[in-house]
């Protein structure tokens, strides 16, 4: 097989659930190093796909794909690889903050310690560098103790970021990332989206057309499990080709 | 229709109606300078603050838009496109008030042939008929139209060029009548500047139909293909 010279492809995928399918022959292509926003009305499979990426839906009941799906040219849902190499690969930021209920040290390093890392000196280098990336050092240096639940929404976010990040993975999927929260803490994710692309290949869903706006190189328009257009976002919002795209983004309908 | 399709019909009701004062001023203008008409130069004058209160309207209500909106796609060329129309628009009007101010100022019939020689009557029609057109188009949603004013522009341009000769002679042959023949070809320039802001106008609203960006390139280019 050829090696892709995309950090994710996929080629031909379509999803069901049960009897129903979901998505419709996506084709797509993103490359290392960029944000990619995936915005549609609710129910339009973006976020099917978007787990599709890590494998987040092989226990579902009755969902079922077809089509590759390739990270760094290699199939993830071949049999021989393994699922937890997979999420190490490929991290995911929810909706809601799900921090642990326990201290903000631990919470930045559970995954490494699952992995067997103990070394108090490597966890301190990586708790320090995690939180300095995801612009939560400052507010919480003083205290690393302190209880993940106490943070403010934004800051346990900002916290779920670290979290994804002291596995060091080279894809963060990202699902509606800053929707429940109020817009200095979504300003501070978006920058720090913004960042972060130089290290991670960034994957978004957003509910918020002028988010993607901010923070994307490209957006993707699912529209009823299709892919209605996939474009440089600057063109997206100033000029779709398409004219469902169009009327999506001026809020015609949706 | 949504909030923004309703606030955006707003600004394009308040650019027809602005248009349409300007047209006016710019026909009355022209009669006032040709026919020495101090009265209708007086109504051009009287006019003017009318527009720049609209112009700064229409400013306002843009920014609002921006600001509430946050228009993308062809929203956002709408209100950019609207936006730069608004300032082309008050910039005829401000043409239109200083021809009527030359006949003010010079407070005399200058001499029709001389008139007729420079074209000037010509030229107000001209941009009479392509600032008609604009209208037209923008009301009607015609792409089309708009690129008949590119050609239309170019024979202003003629006209002008040629002006700077014809008014050399006319002041060689007849001395006395100088300021007669200088206003005559301020007169002039002013009307193709007007023709050069309904160009603007023009591009501007064919860039909200297609996105298609036509300043600054050569004018065959402007056809489409």
């Amino acid at each position: 097989m050829a090696k892709s010279n995309f950090k994710i492809e996929t080629k031909n995928i379509d999803a069901y659930y049960g009897d129903k399918k979901v998505l419709h022959g996506i084709n797509l292509q993103m490359e290392a190093n960029t944000v990619t926003a995936f915005i549609g009305p609710s129910g339009c499979g973006k976020s099917t796909f978007l787990r599709i990426i890590n494998r987040m839906n092989d226990y579902i009941d009755g969902f079922r794909k077809e089509g590759e799906m390739l990270i760094d040219g290699k199939d993830i849902y071949k049999k021989k690889v393994r699922i937890e190499e997979l999420r190490k690969q490929v991290g995911m930021v929810f909706q809601k903050p799900n921090p642990f209920p326990k201290s903000i040290y631990e919470n930045v390093v559970y995954g490494l310690r699952i992995q067997g890392i103990n070394k108090r000196a490597i966890l301190d280098e990586v708790v320090e560098k995690t939180l300095k990336q995801a612009a939560l050092w400052e507010e919480v240096k003083d205290d690393l103790k302190k209880n993940a639940l106490s943070l403010s929404g934004g800051q346990q976010q900002r916290l779920c970021i670290a979290r994804t990040m002291a596995v060091e993975p080279s894809i963060i999927l990202m699902d509606e990332p800053a929707s429940a929260l109020d817009p200095i803490s979504t300003a501070k994710i978006e920058e720090l989206i913004y960042q972060l692309k130089q290290d991670y290949t960034i994957v978004i869903v957003t509910h918020n057309m002028h988010q993607a706006g901010r923070v994307s190189d490209k957006t993707a328009f699912f529209l009823m499990g299709d892919l209605v257009e996939y474009d440089d976002t600057k063109t997206i919002f100033t000029k779709p080709k398409d004219e469902r795209t169009e009327n999506y983004i001026t809020g015609k309908f949706g | 229709m949504t909030n923004l399709q309703q606030e955006l019909q707003e600004v394009k009701d308040s650019v027809l109606t602005m248009l349409k004062l300007v047209l006016h001023q710019l026909e009355k203008s022209g009669d006032a300078f040709i026919n020495y008409d101090e009265a209708l130069a007086e109504e051009v004058i009287a006019s003017e603050k009318r527009v720049n209160a609209m112009e700064l309207t229409i400013d306002k209500h843009c920014e609002n838009i921006f600001a509430l909106f946050n228009p993308v796609a062809s929203d956002l060329r709408f209100v950019i496109s609207f936006l730069k129309m608004n300032s082309d628009i008050e910039r005829i009007g401000d043409y239109a008030d200083g021809i009527a101010d030359y006949v003010i100022d010079l407070k005399r019939q200058i001499d029709k042939s001389a008139i007729e020689k420079a074209r000037l009557p010509e030229m107000f029609d001209i941009a009479y008929n392509m600032l008609d057109m604009v209208i037209v188009s923008i009301e009607s949603d015609n792409a089309e139209l708009p690129r008949q004013v590119f050609k239309k522009d170019r024979e202003l341009n003629k006209i002008n060029h040629a002006a700077a000769d014809l008014v050399e002679k006319l002041v060689a042959e007849n001395p006395a009548t100088t300021q007669e023949s200088l206003y005559l070809f301020s007169t002039i320039k002013k009307v193709e500047r007007i023709g050069d802001h309904i160009k603007n106008i023009a591009e501007d609203w064919i860039f909200y139909l297609d996105g298609e960006v036509l300043k600054h390139k050569k004018s065959v280019k402007k056809r489409k293909d």
